[in-house]
């Protein structure tokens, strides 16, 4: 299967026989930690079709786009209003950086002590190994951490960026900041694209990114179900690639998961036995290959029931307001939208505690994961703040603070072991 | 009816059998380089009902036995709290684990606080420095609290940690105090631990770094509590599982 698209990874620059090597090691992995699942729902035999073709037919995809005459913009964080980029009739795609993947090269650049996701958007480039990013005109980042905003100084280097400035905080004069940063942004989109953000268009897209933010709201209001429907793993992988998939196939398929899903909640059917404990995993986002921690939870006689995260529900909980009639209106709409998402990079962020709070109500968890990168200051940090605010509601929580080798995992299952063991 | 619970650490493993009266049997092998053939010799001939694995190769053990397994966690706050009756606060080091328990008076586990992947404050971690200064492992403690004063260890990570003793002992260090400054280390990460958890009533030190003097005697220090060691600090987990397993069926 790989023939048909080598010429492509070849013309994009890629290191054929290091990329082999990459997608032998992610079909064993997703092998091993996806197809051995039993009682499997059939829609999700689209997400593994999807995720065997990640750099081929997608890839392929967006070659055929850019033939048209498309925009390619990579983004690194739900801060980017992606709505602005479909708009100019652009492509948005989610880079994961969920992979160990030319570690030593990206640590000729940065500092060991930087976190993982970092490490690992840096060494994909380096190592020539990422055909989405070798696909894109343009690579959003965003001042959310300082490792972030100083990586992306020397990835500028490396790949085309634009930086989009984010505040710090959530006052008046951080919205006023954060709208100037939107329309500057827009600015940028329509000069890229040669085209005009009209209502229309502006309408149009954020039409179609709520819809998806709509499935994958219906998604996790199935998952509220007890016993729940689909394990985290699959509820993970379908945000995952939430991120990079054709918007409107994508939330077409998951409409028809969630069609297949209400059955078995009818049926009171579940995908584990009932009494199984319920977790919630919170934190930092787990980019896809990143699979380790909800595959040894799973395996350690638990089931995961929601994702406090970028790749959950902090991408998916806000939609943008549809009643806006001008490019002006909608673009408030956009701000506010954004403005809400309550990522640890903020401060104060109660919000955030709230959400988390809430979510472990609604979706009846016996207890909560805080899952956070090494070396990632705002989740790490903040971790000492869920810590407290879950133990005055009585809901047990375990602190795991890890990276993408699987050095550590004999030690994580120990630990997962036994907060199963506390909670069940 | 007789019932067994096996503890395979990264140094040792431990078996116990119980019966209705209490412990018939109580044995160790070390894990060496093939644990499952440890774990069968140390079973050769041993007669129980129903057994329960733990510690760090319990996964390998249900690979080859058909058994139930606990983590290391649960099994020695049971094992802890059935030695010592009221027990709320429990420490276990181990070869290449240290763990702070936390117990609720009535069994069961409430927190936990365990270190991270490396050895920095593990049983392995005194190992290699004893060796470094040329101790064996039970000389370590008791020339460490001969020391006449503490020298400041600040690594705690075992490569750097070695380094350090190598360049204290180049100026001259006396190698009792380097010594101390070393189990001073360790007992700060693992007070730590402790206070993280929760501290209540005497703490129950086991596992195999128990059995060292020094590290008793800094951490009551530390602590300002009284520290209680098991006859047997390493069997805590394999008879905690014991104990699991008779309340298991």
């Amino acid at each position: 299967m790989n023939e048909q698209y080598e010429k492509m990874w070849e013309e994009l620059g890629l290191d054929i026989t290091a990329h082999d090597g990459l997608l032998k090691v992610l079909g064993k992995f997703y092998g091993d930690i996806y197809l051995t699942q039993d009682n499997r729902l059939k829609g999700m035999e689209y997400l593994d079709f999807v995720l065997s073709e990640v750099h081929g037919l997608r890839i392929k995809e967006l070659q055929d786009a850019k033939a048209a005459g498309k925009k390619i913009i990579g983004t690194f964080c739900v801060f980017v209003p992606e709505e602005l980029i479909w708009a100019v009739n652009g492509v948005a795609i989610g880079l994961c950086a969920g992979a160990e993947i030319g570690k030593e090269a990206a640590e000729k650049i940065l500092p060991r002590s930087t976190c993982a996701l970092i490490k690992s958007f840096v060494g994909f480039k380096l190592s020539r190994l990422c055909p989405y990013i070798e696909c894109c005109d343009l690579v959003v980042g965003e001042t959310t951490c300082d490792g972030k905003k100083k990586a992306y100084e020397i990835f500028e280097e490396y790949a085309p960026m634009y930086i989009l400035g984010l505040p710090q905080m959530k006052g008046p004069s951080d919205r006023a900041l954060f709208r100037n940063e939107v329309l500057k942004f827009k600015a940028k989109m329509e000069e890229i694209s040669a085209q005009e953000i009209t209502a229309e268009k502006l309408r149009e897209a954020i039409q179609l990114i709520n819809s998806r933010r709509r499935a994958l709201q219906r998604l996790n209001e199935l998952r509220k179900a007890v016993p729940t429907p689909i394990s985290g793993r699959d509820a993970l992988l379908i945000n995952q690639i939430s991120f990079y998939d054709d918007p409107v196939r994508f939330t077409a398929k998951i409409n028809e998961l969630c069609d297949e899903l209400e059955k078995r909640v009818a049926q009171g059917k579940g995908i584990v036995e009932d009494g199984i404990p319920r977790l919630m995993t919170s934190g930092c986002p787990m980019a896809v290959p990143n699979w380790k921690l909800p595959y040894v939870v799973e395996s350690s006689g638990a089931v995961i029931v929601g994702e406090e995260s970028c790749i959950g529900t902090r991408n998916t909980r806000d939609l943008v307001d549809e009643t806006g009639n001008s490019v002006e209106h909608m673009i408030e709409a956009i701000v506010d939208r954004y403005m809400r998402i309550d990522c640890a990079c903020f401060t104060p962020n109660p919000e955030r505690l709230e959400h988390i709070v809430e979510m472990a109500k609604d979706l009846k968890v016996d207890g909560v994961i805080h899952y956070a990168l090494q070396f990632c200051h705002p989740y790490t940090i903040e971790a000492y703040k869920v810590e407290k605010v879950l133990e005055t509601e009585n809901i047990p929580v375990l602190r795991i603070e890890t990276d993408y080798s699987m050095e550590d995992v004999e030690q994580l299952k120990t630990r997962v072991e036994a907060f199963v063991e506390i909670v069940k | 009816m007789r019932v067994a619970g096996i503890d395979i650490g990264s140094r040792t493993i431990e078996l116990v059998v119980l019966n209705e009266r209490g412990i018939v049997l109580s044995k160790r092998a070390d894990s060496g380089f093939d644990p499952t053939a440890g774990v069968k010799k140390l079973l050769e001939e041993v007669d129980y009902d129903r057994i329960m694995a733990t510690g760090y190769g319990r996964h390998l053990f249900e690979l080859s036995f058909v058994a139930p397994t606990v983590t290391e966690i649960k099994a020695y706050a049971m094992g802890a709290q059935a030695m010592f009756r009221g027990v709320r606060t429990i420490l276990d080091i181990g070869g290449q684990d240290s763990k702070a328990i936390a117990v609720n008076g009535v069994g069961k586990v409430t927190k936990f606080e365990m270190n991270d992947r490396c050895a920095a404050g593990t049983g392995k971690f005194l190992e290699i420095m004893a060796s470094s200064l040329g101790y064996s492992l039970d000389d370590f403690g008791r020339e460490a609290l001969k020391a006449e004063k503490e020298l400041q260890i600040s690594s705690m990570c075992t490569v750097f940690a070695e380094s350090e003793v190598t360049s204290l002992l180049a100026k001259g260090e006396n190698r009792r105090e380097i010594a101390m400054g070393l189990h001073h280390s360790v007992v700060r990460r693992a007070a730590g631990m402790l206070r993280r958890v929760l501290v209540e009533g005497p703490v129950v030190f086991a596992g195999g770094v128990a059995r060292n003097a020094c590290m008793r005697h800094l951490l009551e220090e530390a602590l300002e509590k009284e520290i209680t060691v098991p006859e047997d600090p390493q069997m805590v987990g394999a008879y905690g599982a014991a104990l699991l397993a008779a309340g298991q069926g």
